[in-house]
């Protein structure tokens, strides 16, 4: 720790920070631009200047920039010294030059932290008289909307979308007052983390085009705090509403989970909420007359009366849902709504973290790893936020590179510099080409059985008491002894594996890798990647597999089925499901939008989304998290979970419990893996000085005039029994404890950069800590699999399917989302150049494709990784069949 | 489409340095030197060559003022406009290219054999005003010379 | 008046290569120097005074010496700044054109100095006659065994490349050149670190500039009591090349012993001025120093002298104003320069300087009002040192500032009458 002098206050704080992160956790008001606590210092923008003393007697001092000075010992700064303060509003007036007065028109108004600098510098009039220079502006897809004229040229788009996200289609052009930043030419961001460049940016350069068609300010969203549906990672999030559509996905900080950013598929994948396939109304397909809610539970509890009925819940519905359908119709009859063969590898998955010695990681424990090793899995497609963090990781092993130089780690220019572009161990075994790849070590592409045997191999050449599979090539056992050595030689392994191979020798040999290396005595951590944002969840709850409670269903004559939030065509085989639901009299579905099962429903009761709905979900590290209701639905939408027990009570089966906090601590009581998750965020009876937090900022706008079509007296708002949240404006506009973050705002940060304000320093934790509770640790001693598949054979019958994910498309959600389908494209055969060959398939074309009983037609992909025998086939794209089996090609 | 000639010459700068996307200005020269300017589709195509993203190649080529990414004539004129020249009366000069030349700054001649561009202190001032023609150095320059010079063009 | 940088350089300025070059003694201090411990070589240079000719004046032997010479490095590197881009600057031309292979000879012996192994001359885009002699130079020493992995048979190792830049004068700034070098924008970096200890790609570097480099040999070759004793400064070792340019009657390059006096360059060497026209001021170092007037003719031209009268040195090429010549349109046209050739990567250069160029030529356009005056002023400090993040903006402002200083009246001309008189 250093000894410090900031503004005649003496500080403690760490030396490896420069002045700027040290003043701003102090809580002093410096403005900044081309900084970011993720991103580091470059000092171009000038705006952070303080003034720096030689020593007491200097009374005079000298302009610096904050971010570009180590908070070293005996630091004297002022950061209201009149020199500094003169020199900062000077640099906004050199920016205001030629940036234009749109703020009115602006969608970045009202959270831009160019205006918040502006005020906070104090430059108010303006000399420049001249005219400002203009841009043109790119299309760049479906998600991101360009406005050039407003850029300050703080560098922080290109540093944050090449330096931190990796990629390389966005860049700086041109030079002196005329630079420019986007893409060489008009065209789609190819990165998968695009959207950040929103939160960014400090203007309104790139904006959200999905809340930009609304446009809606900041202070006028109703907003809660929320977990990202869209895959197994659980990134936090806030959802926004205004005027009963959900309009924007904002990140919410978490430095354990998503720190400050999230891929795109969580930020724009929220529209299948607006869609117009959305249950509004209870529907009775038979119906003759129009169904109300009475009329709908009337019928239920009459067609229900005396019959036997199962449930399949879901993972992608909340651990309360779950329990609650769970405990309506029994353990016995209960389904998590996983196929077999899912099932088989989420439980494996859950059970591997649960038995086994080795710790899963946060995505900031995945960020401190040293050497990572990838098994089965194309990171960036399945769980989009642990690619980025493991992009961060391999940056680690060069980071000592900068420290023995003498530069410290937020000079961020320098550092890079020194590191070139090198970076630590990344091993990629995986069917196809991820896209990770461009920064792996080495890569191997094969078929599933045989990056299991790889990893065995590996496991081997780490403790040699373990088997190494028989009949391997030198090439194999040469790559295998390097990926081990890599592993062996840092303090801090990382083993990523997960259940998208549908392989469970995969994860069983990435669980005997991670093994190895902790009775080697390493920090290793084992991340294992699942396919929804609950399904850890549902492992934990317990239920049968899909086929297993049809089976018995038949055999007990079961005569009802209760599905929530659940296709079940994207379970099992077309056919498959078909038989299985035409064994019931009733099928009553239970979700929010249509889908292939809502379709052969008898009764459809509507139910909310993540929006509209109160939950707890389990993400992929086994971190217990809880997301909260956005709105108030103006139809009769409610949770899944009081849909339940309001259908338990027509039918005079009662569950426990009414309210939200009711289900929650059932779970938590009823699961032993699942206690504590009432503790994760305060009771609904919570209240900060006598008050709710309110979901709407104190500038909420329109309000008396919303409703006033309907009545010109103000309606009574909704009350939320749930939870410690007031859907209104009314309640404590101060600092809420983290779990209840509605917003980010504190006076004179209306930007996001007013995160800085709920942290204990910058970057670091929230205060209070960061939401969350983690339900699994590792136990002392591990055991080992050791289940090694034969290798794999090319088949004479046909070719052997793999799943191929894809970030936009292969996700049921998001995939109803208008900007993402616009980037998902059709479903698609992954093949070799081989077997193109072989088959006298080209690129692009569309072929048909048969796969057990059922026939598709797919773009055919030629992929010169992939091995040949094998037929990557487009994952959860609409009309694939979920069963994977062999595939062969109608001529 | 890059020729053999071009991937060849390129190829042979990579040894210079200790990895090949460090040659990218070099290419960049190459490519230039073999047709005048450098083009979208062959920042592309260097893009291919070097494995950087075409935005990696074109953020370089844009911020440098002697790589041409339009078309230029046959013989570009560099006129110096730096302080020396101004003093020496660069202006008259400029006058003069623009009326014999029938172009401003930044433009090319009809016959495509000129393209007229501004450049810094030539480095020459005791010879002030000065001017490049391709390769070649002018100083000391008057209108009567510049004829003279122009017309050794063809 | 001995003359080594300049003495083998013919009237006609047409190179001389090697063959001549070793008669007339070279490659001397490469023998001499490589029997050495490079840090001898670096101590020598230290004490000879020799200050970096790029413009900035520092201790060329101290600034070697900050090059770690212990621990393992994948590469050192010296690089030679030939970038010469500054407006009124034209003595490192004269010196690669002419004499080649005593750049090459310094550079040998420099990157002994510091065990650097890999080199490159970086020359300006527009000097294609100089970086045709350079690369035939080249070609002739490694054909002799001056550069190579086998230096002379003493196993010594260093090869070095010619690199041709493409525009912009901020490559100049050896920061921004390390990044040109690497193929690069040519955005200057951050110091700390400084390129001694992490330069081009990452290793130790030394930027110096042609005119450095090509005292080295001399040092060597005649040792310290001599290099000193050619300037008439104590504390300023060897001489300069001392230029003028604008309408002097000879204007021209001498290579002189610092110390010299304003007077004499402007007189006896630049042969006073044009028939008809009087002394206003002159840059005494090229565009991004301060001007010096009349009262300032019998300073003498050395660092400290030309600082005390509130200039810089420079690159000693200085640049003079005749009474006929408008001084605002001089200014306006210098920061026109700047303003072009602003990287675009700090605020304040990026903006400052276009805003500063608009205001001039609102003024010289007869349009200028009192308060831009007090605007111009206002840039002069808001683009100060310290407050952008390279000197080229500090640079950019020295002739502003001085020119309000010593033309004040010139400019208020301007707005009062409404127009240019010395149009
Ligand atoms: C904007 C700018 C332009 C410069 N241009 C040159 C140049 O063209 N040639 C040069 O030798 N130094 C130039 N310098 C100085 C270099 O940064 C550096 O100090 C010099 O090359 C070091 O060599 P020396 O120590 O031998 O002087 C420039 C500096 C700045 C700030
Ligand atoms: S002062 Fe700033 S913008 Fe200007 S050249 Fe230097 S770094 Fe670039
Ligand atoms: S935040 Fe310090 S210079 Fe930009």
């Amino acid at each position: 720790m250093a000894k410090i002098k900031i503004n005649g206050k003496e500080l403690e704080v760490d030396p490896k920070k420069n002045l700027l992160e040290a003043s701003i956790s102090a809580g002093f008001d410096v403005p900044y631009f081309c900084w970011h606590p993720k991103l580091g210092s470059i000092g171009s923008c000038r705006q952070c200047a303080v003034v720096k003393y030689r020593d007491e007697n200097d009374k005079v001092g000298r302009v610096v920039m904050s971010c570009m000075e180590p908070a070293s010992e005996g630091s004297i700064i002022s950061t209201d010294a009149p020199q500094a303060v003169e020199f900062r509003s000077n640099v906004i007036e050199a920016l205001m030059t030629n940036h234009p007065h749109d703020c009115p028109v602006c969608d970045e108004g009202g959270e831009c932290h160019l205006q918040d600098m502006t005020v906070m510098s104090g430059h108010t009039t303006r000399r420049y008289e001249f005219e400002k220079r203009t841009h043109k502006n790119q299309y760049l897809g479906p998600f991101i909307n360009h406005e050039m004229n407003r850029c300050i040229q703080c560098y922080r788009c290109v540093r944050y979308y090449r330096d931190y996200a990796g990629g390389d289609d966005l860049n700086v052009f041109s030079s002196r007052n005329r630079v420019y930043f986007g893409r060489a030419n008009d065209g789609v961001l190819e990165s998968e983390f695009s959207g950040n460049l929103v939160e960014v940016c400090p203007t309104g350069v790139f904006t959200d085009k999905t809340l930009k068609k609304h446009h809606t300010r900041k202070w006028d969203l109703t907003t809660a705090p929320s977990v990202c549906v869209h895959c197994s990672v659980g990134c936090n999030t806030i959802a926004g509403e205004r005027y009963g559509s959900v309009r924007r996905i904002y990140s919410r900080y978490n430095e354990q989970v998503n720190g400050y950013f999230l891929c795109d598929r969580g930020r724009f994948g929220y529209e299948f909420v607006n869609s117009d396939q959305r249950i509004k109304k209870y529907i009775i397909p038979a119906a003759t007359e129009g169904v109300t809610k009475t009329t709908a539970f009337d019928f239920i509890a009459k067609a229900l009366k005396g019959k036997k009925i199962v449930g399949i819940g879901s993972p992608r519905a909340s651990l309360e849902t779950n329990f609650t359908l769970k405990q309506l119709v029994g353990s016995e009859n209960f389904s998590i709504g996983l196929s077999k063969l899912d099932y088989q590898l989420a439980k494996l998955a859950v059970d591997t973290l649960k038995n086994g010695s080795v710790k899963s990681p946060s995505l900031k424990e995945v960020e401190q790893s040293e050497s990572v090793f990838v098994l089965g899995e194309d990171v960036t497609q399945t769980a989009p936020m642990l690619a980025l963090a493991i992009r961060q990781a391999i940056k680690n092993l060069v980071k000592p590179k900068a420290d023995k130089a003498g530069i410290p780690q937020w000079n961020d220019a320098p550092v890079r510099e020194v590191i070139q572009s090198a970076h630590g161990p990344l091993h990629i075994a995986a069917p196809v080409a991820t896209r990770l790849d461009d920064v792996a070590t080495t890569t191997y592409y094969n078929a599933p059985e045989n990056i299991a045997r790889l990893g065995y191999a590996v496991a081997h050449y780490i403790n040699n008491k373990l088997v190494l599979p028989s009949g391997l090539s030198e090439e194999v056992k040469i790559l295998a002894g390097k990926i081990a050595a890599d592993l062996m030689a840092s303090a801090k392994p990382l083993v990523v594996s997960g259940v998208h191979c549908k392989n469970e020798d995969i994860i069983k040999a990435a669980s005997d890798v991670a093994t190895a290396l902790k009775e080697a005595g390493k920090s290793v951590s084992l991340s294992l990647t699942f396919e929804e944002s609950n399904s850890f969840g549902v492992v934990l709850i317990e239920g049968k597999p899909l086929e297993v409670l049809f089976d018995d269903a038949k055999t007990a004559k079961a005569e009802i089925l209760i599905v929530v939030e659940n296709d079940l065509y994207r379970r099992l085989s077309k056919e498959r499901v078909d038989s299985c639901l035409s064994q019931f009299e009733q099928v009553i579905v239970l979700d929010h939008n249509c889908t292939s099962t809502t379709k052969k429903a008898t009764v459809i009761l509507p139910v909310g989304t993540f929006t509209e709905a109160d939950g707890t979900f389990v993400n992929q590290e086994g971190r217990a998290q809880r997301f909260y209701q956005v709105f108030v639905p103006e139809s009769d939408t409610a949770e899944s979970w009081r849909r339940i027990a309001e259908l338990a009570k027509a039918i005079e089966k009662p569950v426990v419990g009414e309210s939200f906090f009711d289900f929650t601590k059932a779970v938590a009581n009823s699961i032993p893996q699942c206690k504590g998750i009432n503790g994760i965020a305060p009771p609904p009876d919570y209240k900060i000085e006598g008050q709710k937090v309110p979901r709407e900022s104190h500038r909420y706008s329109g309000r008396t005039a919303m409703k006033a079509n309907i009545n010109v007296h103000e309606l009574k708002p909704a009350e939320d029994l749930d939870s410690p949240m007031s859907f209104t404006m009314e309640g404590f506009h101060g600092e809420a404890p983290s779990a209840l973050t509605t917003s980010y705002w504190s006076p004179g940060w209306n930007s996001v950069q007013s995160i800085n304000k709920y942290q204990i320093e910058v970057g670091g934790a929230l205060h209070g800590g960061d939401p969350g509770l983690r339900l699994v640790e590792p136990v002392v001693k591990g055991t080992y699999y050791q289940s090694i598949p034969d290798a794999f054979k090319v088949s004479s019958k046909g070719l052997v399917a793999v799943p191929v994910y894809k970030i936009f498309g292969s996700e049921e959600l998001s995939a109803k989302a208008p900007a993402v389908k616009e980037r998902s494209g059709e479903a698609f055969v992954v093949l070799s150049t081989a077997d193109a060959v072989k088959q006298g398939l080209k690129e692009g074309e569309t072929v048909e494709i048969s796969m057990g009983n059922q026939i598709t037609s797919m773009n055919v992909i030629i992929m010169k990784e992939l091995a040949e025998g094998l037929a990557g086939i487009s994952a959860g794209y609409c009309g694939v069949n979920p069963e994977l089996s062999e595939v062969s090609f109608k001529k | 489409m890059l020729t053999a000639e071009e991937i060849h010459e390129i190829k042979e700068e990579f040894h210079l340095y200790p990895y090949k996307q460090a040659a990218c200005i070099e290419a960049l020269k190459v490519v230039q030197k073999h047709r005048r300017w450098v083009s979208d589709e062959n920042v592309k195509d260097l893009a291919g060559l070097l494995e950087m993203s075409a935005e990696e190649i074109d953020s370089v080529a844009t911020f440098y003022n002697l790589i041409y990414r339009k078309p230029v004539g046959k013989y570009v004129i560099l006129l110096c406009d730096s302080v020396s020249c101004y003093i020496m009366g660069y202006e008259t000069v400029l006058q003069h290219l623009e009326r014999t030349l029938g172009i401003k700054y930044g433009e090319t001649t009809k016959d495509d054999r000129f393209t007229m561009l501004p450049v810094p202190c030539l480095g020459t001032c005791d010879h002030a005003p000065a001017m490049m023609v391709g390769k070649d150095l002018y100083r000391d320059l008057t209108p009567e010379k510049i004829d003279e010079i122009l017309n050794s063009y063809k | 008046m001995e003359r080594p940088l300049t003495k083998n350089i013919r009237p006609d300025g047409k190179p001389v290569f090697i063959k001549e070059y070793e008669s007339l003694g070279g490659y001397q201090s490469v023998k001499k120097a490589l029997k050495m411990q490079p840090k001898e070589v670096t101590e020598l240079v230290k004490k000879s005074n020799l200050k970096g000719r790029g413009g900035a004046g520092f201790n060329t032997g101290l600034k070697w010496s900050f090059v770690p010479m212990e621990g393992e490095f994948e590469h050192k590197y010296l690089v030679a700044n030939g970038d010469e881009m500054e407006p009124g600057t034209f003595k490192d031309r004269l010196l690669i054109e002419g004499d080649p292979h005593q750049l090459i000879e310094g550079m040998i012996v420099t990157a002994f100095a510091i065990q650097a192994d890999e080199g490159y001359i970086f020359i300006r885009g527009e000097y294609a006659y100089a970086a045709d002699v350079v690369a035939k130079a080249l070609a002739e020493a490694y054909e002799a065994g001056y550069l190579g992995s086998n230096i002379m048979k003493t196993g010594y190792k260093f090869n070095l490349h010619l690199h041709t830049s493409v525009g912009r004068y901020i490559c100049g700034e050896e920061t921004a050149l390390l990044n040109s070098l690497e193929g690069k924008r040519a955005n200057p970096r951050a110091k700390p670190p400084f390129p001694q200890v992490s330069g081009l790609f990452g290793q130790p570097t030394i930027v110096n500039n042609i005119e450095t480099l090509c005292n080295i040999p001399h040092i060597i070759n005649n040792g310290v009591e001599w290099y000193n004793g050619l300037s008439l400064t104590p504390g300023d070792g060897g001489t300069k090349l001392f230029g003028a340019s604008g309408k002097v009657k000879k204007p021209g390059l001498w290579e002189l012993p610092f110390g010299v006096t304003l007077r004499e360059l402007l007189e006896d060497y630049a042969g006073g001025m044009q028939d008809g026209l009087k002394f206003k001021g002159c840059l005494p170092g090229g565009a991004s120093t301060d001007f010096l007037v009349a009262e300032h003719l019998d300073i003498k031209m050395d660092y400290a002298s030309v600082a005390a009268a509130g200039s810089r040195l420079g690159t000693g090429t200085m640049i003079v104003l005749d009474d006929k010549t408008c001084p605002v349109g001089m200014v306006l046209n210098l920061e026109h320069f700047f303003a072009q050739e602003s990287c675009g990567f700090c605020t304040p250069c990026r903006e400052g300087l276009p805003w500063t160029e608009k205001i001039l030529r609102k003024i010289e356009e007869g349009k200028g009002e009192m308060k831009d005056l007090d605007i111009l002023q206002f840039h002069t400090k808001f683009m100060g040192p310290g407050n952008t993040f390279c000197a080229l903006a500090p640079g950019a402002m020295a002739p502003l500032q001085s020119a309000l200083k010593y033309f004040r009246e010139d400019f208020e001309l301007h707005i009062k009458e409404h127009k240019c008189s010395w149009k």
